[in-house]
């Protein structure tokens, strides 16, 4: 019974977390460059092209981890955001901190690639409407709000509490976002995989695609493990343990 | 906690009521029923989508012109389109066309996209549903 609130407390503390992520950083990295590199092989050279949009359709195993990782970046950023919020721990804010302009870059890349795929497919690149493509513009701005917000103040604690509360209220729009294509007529099609029924994909185009989206889940786990060690590092500036720990890397 | 509880359900029920709003007001496309029920503006540019009626796309002889039939299985609006059409437009697959329809039920479109469907299968594959398919008798 005493050993859990201990390991529980160690994760709110930023020498425990600095230290962990200095340990994981290079096997993530690592990792996640040979995931990407494999996947990318195998949907580009192993997977077959597509009956109807032949070679264009390999632009999903770009789209889809992106896509993925929008809203699961914005779901962890909320979460944490809340956590911080309500138990008052600096490092979960700090977390979604980390977390912001990555689950942004991944949206801004879900929606290029979307519309470099649009263009070929539907005959346009963009299309103002279609509730799928306004939902996920809708989450990029949200990203880009919480940046802004934070930069708006001076105090770390306000920008850290008020952005909190932008960041758990636009985590509505994640399950607007899944479901939109089947609420509305949209002209994004319906979930290949993302559903209770079997994929509607065969396996030798689905295996690559699982690939990539575990690839692209490590590299954005180890670009906001760099983020939250530049982020504990300036919070923690003038704390004595950090310097402890600049002396013996040195 | 408890004012983040309070912000969460407000938030949550002034979503409910927005995304209502969104079902009414915010329709992406009509159906061909739709259209032919009257339901769909006659005064202003709209979208209809439905599935190309296959052996129903015509092209009139050197002109860009194209004609053919959009369904839902349970009513067909023909189609009147001049442009160039997306690669993915096919007999058999759902397209959304935006324009108007005239007083004689001709929808004249200004513009026509391919909606592509969540299926993605090797041509080997496709081709042996297909073989199945006729096999069946379907």
């Amino acid at each position: 019974m005493l050993g859990l609130p201990r390991w529980f407390h160690r994760w709110a503390s930023p020498p425990h977390v600095y230290e962990l992520a200095e340990r994981w950083r290079p096997w993530l990295g690592g990792l996640a460059l040979l995931t990407i590199l494999g996947g990318a092989y195998g949907g580009l050279v192993l997977a077959p092209p597509d009956y109807l949009q032949g070679d264009s359709f390999r632009i999903i195993y770009v789209h889809v981890p992106s896509a993925y990782l929008s809203m699961m970046g914005y779901t962890l950023m909320a979460v944490a955001a809340a956590i911080g919020f309500v138990w008052r721990i600096k490092l979960a804010h700090a977390v979604a901190v980390s977390i912001a302009p990555i689950g942004a870059s991944f949206t801004f890349l879900a929606l290029v690639t979307g519309g470099i795929w649009g263009r070929p497919t539907w005959g346009t690149y963009w299309e103002w409407g279609d509730a799928r493509l306004m939902f996920e513009l809708l989450l990029l701005f949200l990203y880009l709000g919480y940046m802004a917000l934070r930069a708006s103040f001076e105090d770390r604690d306000k920008a850290d509490r008020v952005s909190a509360i932008l960041a758990v209220v636009g985590v509505v729009n994640v399950p607007i976002i899944h479901y939109s294509v089947e609420w509305w007529s949209t002209l994004h099609q319906g979930p290949t995989i993302a559903k209770l029924d079997t994929p509607s994909i065969t396996f030798d185009m689905l295996a690559p695609l699982l690939v990539m989206i575990a690839g692209f889940t490590l590299c954005f786990a180890w670009l906001v493990l760099n983020r939250l060690q530049g982020e504990i590092v300036e919070r923690e500036h003038d704390a004595r343990w950090l310097r402890r720990f600049a002396e013996a890397v040195r | 906690m408890l004012f983040v509880g309070v912000v969460l359900c407000g938030v949550a029920v002034s979503a409910a009521f927005a995304l209502r709003a969104f079902n009414e007001n915010l329709l992406y496309f009509f159906s061909p029923t739709q259209v032919v029920a009257g339901e769909a503006p006659t005064e202003r540019v709209f979208r209809l989508g439905g599935v190309v009626v296959e052996g129903s796309v015509v092209r009139e002889p050197g002109s860009l012109t194209v004609e053919f039939l959009v369904t839902d299985y349970a009513n067909t609006v023909p189609v009147r389109y001049t442009g160039v059409l997306p690669d993915l437009f096919r007999e058999g697959q759902v397209a959304v066309a935006r324009g108007r329809v005239d007083s004689s039920g001709v929808f004249t479109a200004e513009e026509v996209l391919a909606k592509h469907d969540e299926n993605y299968r090797p041509p080997a594959v496709a081709e042996a549903l297909e073989k199945g398919r006729a096999a069946s008798g379907q």
